[in-house]
Order: C-alpha cells, then sequence, then structure tokens
C-alpha cells in the first residue's frame, strides 16, 4: 500500500477522533456531575449543525459567527429542556436518564428528519480555509487542518478548565460531594444547569465544525453518537482525560484499519471496547466506584 | 449580647424517609460560646447538626441563625449567613489536591484567617499542599477540614466529632485550633464523643438522648456533676 494513502486515512481518522473527543467530553462532564448517560449529546451536535446551516441560509450568518452564535444558542435550547424535562429524573436510576435523553434524541432527530428529509444538506467551507497544502506527501486542505487544530485547543481548554481552575475545582467537588458543596455555600443547582449547558455547546461546536466536512444531516448525530459512547466506555466514564485521549486514538485506530483491514474498520473500535471492558471494566483512565 | 443568639432550636423535628430522628429539639448557642453535644450513638447529635446546616432535607420546627428563621432555605443560604461545617466524614475531595481543598468554600464574610495563618495552626498542611486529599492521614483530613472553613470568614462553626479516630498529639492541636477559634470571637456548636476532650473546651454541655434535649450542664457545674453525666453517656 501507498504511504499517502496510509497517512491520508490517518488524516481522516485523526479528524473523526476530534469529533469523538469534543462529544464525548460533553458526556463524560455531564455524566460525572448529574450522572445522566445523555443520548441526546448526538441530536445537539446534529442541531449544531443546522443551526449552522440554517443561519448562513435564512440569516446570511457566516461561518465564523456561527462559531459563537451556535454553541451559545445549543447551551440555551439544552438548559431549558435540562430545567423542563431532565432534572426530575436525577434522584432515580442512571436508566431512567437514558431512556429521558434517548427519547429527547429521538424526538429532535425526528423534527429534522420530518423538516429537511435525510438527503443532507451542503454547508460551503469558509472562504478563508478553502484552499490547502501540498505537504510533498500529501495534500492537506486547510479547513482539515484548522479543524483538527480547533478541536485539540477547545478538548485542552476544557481539560484546563475543569482541572486548573477554581470554577473546574467546584465542579470536580461537586461530582464527589454535592451535598457538601452546597453546605459550603455554592450554589450547586446552578453549577449543574450551566455544566450541563456547556457540555452541551461542546456538542452544537462540534456540529458546526463538521457541518462543512459530513452533509448537514438529521442522521448525522446518531451514526456518531454509538461510536462516542464505545469512546466514553472505553476511556472510563466521567474522566475527562479519559475522553479526549481516547476519542483521538479510536479516530486513529479505525483510520489505520481502513487501511490495513478495510472489512474491520467499522467493527473496531467495539472490538476494543470488549476488550477494555474484559481488562478493566471501569474503563482505561476510570477509577471503580 | 444575649439579644440574637447565634443559634436558636425550637421543637426542631427531623426524619430520614419515614422514620423520625429528632422529636422536638431545643437548644441555644450565644455569641461567642463553644457548646458541645454530648450523648451516645444514636441518640440524634449528628442529625442534629445536620438540620441545622438545612442538609437535612425532612425538618421541621424552628431553626434560627444570626437571628433569621431558616427552616425554608437551601443549604447554601444558611451557609452564607456566616456558618462553616465540618461534616463527620471531613469530606474531603479526593480529586482535588491540599490546596485547592482548602480554597474550595467561597469566602462568606470579611475577616477569615489568611493562608499564613492557617499554616502556622496546621503546619501540616503548607508541606502536603500539592498532595491529592485522597492521600492524606486521617489527623491530616481532619486539620484541612478545619482549616477549610477558618479561612471563609464564617464566625459560627459546626463540627461533627473533630477528635473521632485521632491521636492524642493530633487531637492536641484541635485542641489549640479551637482555642484559637475562641479567641477569635468565633461560636463553636460541637458534637463529641470525647467527653475528656469537650470537658476542656466547652462552655456548656447539651445532653441528648433519643432525638431530644434532656439536660443542660454548665462549665463550671462539671465537676459535680460528672455522675449523672456518665449515667447519661452509659460509661
Amino acid at each position: 500500500m501507498s504511504l499517502n494513502g496510509l497517512l491520508a486515512q490517518l488524516l481522516l481518522g485523526l479528524i473523526n477522533g476530534s469529533f469523538y473527543a469534543m462529544l464525548s467530553l460533553g458526556l463524560a462532564i455531564v455524566f460525572g456531575l448529574l450522572g445522566i448517560v445523555n443520548v441526546a449529546q448526538g441530536a445537539f451536535y446534529m442541531l449544531g449543525a443546522f443551526l449552522a446551516w440554517i443561519a448562513l441560509t435564512h440569516f446570511g450568518i457566516g461561518y465564523w459567527p456561527a462559531l459563537v452564535l451556535v454553541p451559545l444558542l445549543t447551551a440555551l435550547i439544552g438548559i431549558v429542556i435540562e430545567r423542563t424535562i431532565i432534572c426530575w429524573v436525577y434522584q432515580l436510576d442512571h436508566l431512567y436518564g437514558l431512556l429521558l435523553t434517548l427519547g429527547i434524541f429521538q424526538v429532535m432527530q425526528g423534527m429534522f428528519v420530518y423538516w429537511y428529509g435525510t438527503a443532507g444538506l451542503s454547508y460551503s467551507t469558509p472562504h478563508a480555509l478553502t484552499s490547502g497544502h501540498n505537504l510533498g506527501f500529501m495534500y492537506l486542505p486547510n479547513y482539515r487542518a484548522w479543524v483538527v487544530a480547533a478541536s485539540l485547543a477547545i478538548c485542552f481548554g476544557t481539560w484546563y478548565a475543569i482541572e486548573r481552575t477554581r470554577l473546574g475545582a467546584y465542579l470536580r467537588a461537586a461530582t464527589e460531594n454535592p451535598t457538601l458543596v452546597r453546605a459550603f455555600g455554592i450554589n450547586v443547582p446552578l453549577l449543574v444547569t450551566a455544566a450541563f449547558g456547556g457540555g452541551v455547546a461542546l456538542a452544537g461546536l462540534a456540529g458546526v465544525l463538521a457541518a462543512p466536512i459530513y452533509q448537514v444531516n438529521p442522521l448525522m448525530g446518531g451514526n456518531i453518537i454509538i461510536t462516542v459512547f464505545a469512546v466514553v466506555v472505553i476511556g472510563g466514564l466521567g474522566s475527562i482525560l479519559g475522553s479526549i485521549v481516547t476519542g483521538l486514538a479510536l479516530g486513529l485506530l479505525e483510520g489505520l484499519s481502513k487501511v490495513f483491514y478495510p472489512e474491520a474498520s467499522n467493527m473496531v473500535i467495539f472490538a476494543m471496547m470488549i476488550v477494555v471492558l474484559m481488562i478493566k471494566p471501569a474503563g482505561l483512565f476510570g477509577t471503580e466506584r | 449580647m444575649a439579644d440574637a443568639a447565634v443559634l436558636e432550636l425550637r421543637a426542631v423535628e427531623g426524619f430520614y424517609g419515614e422514620s423520625q430522628v429528632l422529636h422536638g429539639v431545643d437548644l441555644t448557642v450565644q455569641r461567642g460560646e463553644i457548646v458541645t453535644l454530648i450523648g451516645r450513638n444514636g441518640a440524634g447529635k449528628t442529625t442534629t447538626l445536620r438540620a441545622v446546616m438545612g442538609i437535612l432535607r425532612q425538618r421541621r420546627g424552628s431553626v434560627r441563625v444570626m437571628g433569621q428563621e431558616t427552616i425554608g432555605f437551601l443549604p447554601e443560604k444558611i451557609a452564607r449567613l456566616g456558618v462553616g461545617y465540618v461534616p463527620e466524614e471531613r469530606g474531603i475531595f479526593a480529586s482535588l489536591n491540599v490546596i485547592e481543598n482548602l480554597l474550595l468554600p467561597p469566602r462568606l464574610k470579611p475577616g477569615g484567617m489568611s493562608l499564613d495563618e492557617i499554616y502556622t495552626l496546621f503546619a501540616n498542611l503548607k508541606e502536603r499542599s500539592a498532595s491529592s486529599g485522597a492521600k492524606l492521614s486521617g489527623g491530616e483530613q481532619q486539620m484541612l477540614a478545619i482549616a477549610r472553613v477558618l479561612r471563609t470568614g464564617a464566625d459560627f462553626l459546626v463540627l461533627d466529632e473533630p477528635t473521632e479516630g485521632l491521636a492524642p498529639v493530633i487531637v492536641a492541636q484541635i485542641g489549640i485550633a479551637l482555642d484559637a477559634i475562641r479567641q477569635r470571637g468565633m461560636t463553636v456548636l460541637l458534637v463529641e464523643q470525647n467527653f475528656r476532650f469537650a470537658a476542656g473546651v466547652s462552655d456548656r454541655h447539651y445532653v441528648m438522648e433519643t432525638g431530644r434535649i434532656v439536660d443542660m450542664v454548665p462549665r463550671a457545674e462539671l465537676g459535680g456533676s460528672l455522675a449523672r453525666l456518665e449515667a447519661y453517656l452509659g460509661v
């Protein structure tokens, strides 16, 4: 096989991995603090892509403003759903949260299928990033390089905010013992809502980044969320660093398998998940509870 | 000084689900006092503290903190009146290091201890400031749990068994900390099984039995009441 083919697949894997990392990061934050396995994360990713498309098509709002506005709007919609629907299942078993968010996912996906069909819409690459560079061994489109750089920056920024700042310390403490954090005078319910908004905003942002690469399609969330769940399980449920590293690594692994044994590329992540669960049930970066 | 008590419980009832644990608790803590709750295991001492903090959700009656009725308050609102809580299990966060644990509780009032003052009181914490909260010894955890609320400017501390399971040398250090707390004019409500420790630091002792206050012994009457107290505690 050619070196070019290998590198091209690795780049594709890195891009897919960037999306896995951003989406599983949001899942990890929300699961850690709320105990909710948020299946709707996939729908918020799809919503982000659609909001970017709608903003451009109907309001003439371009890619760069959308990169800021869409995550905010997605977070707002997420917070309304959290405050009105999801907040009722916090006291129940995790399974109820999973079922409820699966239902929310289905409703959101169904609405967009009804409005836009499943053919997919295209979103053009922003002008500044249309061309590419010939690296000698391969051609690197600028937009793809930007997506990898942006998602790495987003992942690192989120990790830093959670592991190194005061607000992050509140989040980690409230994940461990919310009652005591409240007894110190910190408004934990507000913190929970904000964290949910933050996790959902990450999905919305990933959706905007994805719009020019993949087709804007109501089913895009469902396609990716299954893989993202495998990433979260392999990395360790609720682990921030685990989500980032595992997301990127599994994207690369998927890319590699496309080169060496394409037939396995759809299942390599799940095979990996089975192996990890057998050896380390809490995931690679997780701790047993 | 007696105009507004720092804490005033009247007919406080508390429940865990269906079972009633507090059956009408009455007690008062005046400004600057150190008051101990003593009693056998299961008498409702820890539950009383949890009712004061609002952590016990099912509570009835009247809980006045700094003169304010708080029975309908959420825990975060009670804390902001200037109450510092040190729970029985110490509540050190394992995913935070020592300095993050120390800086976690937000400032509630001006006049809290500076980090230097805290490190003078608990020198161990300075040496271990980068360690994970999970790696501390029991004594260090207790020091951290107390130090954490001293920084916030809280002037009313609620301490649940601060000496439980600790070596005598650490207990002595906690005693020194309580002296410093008293000298700053802070008010303390304390649950304590170690009666000798409690007798050394407290102005008054409330005795609890089956969810009620059954007796109150001021420090001055302690000598003459030892037999009575020992009967309560069953020692």
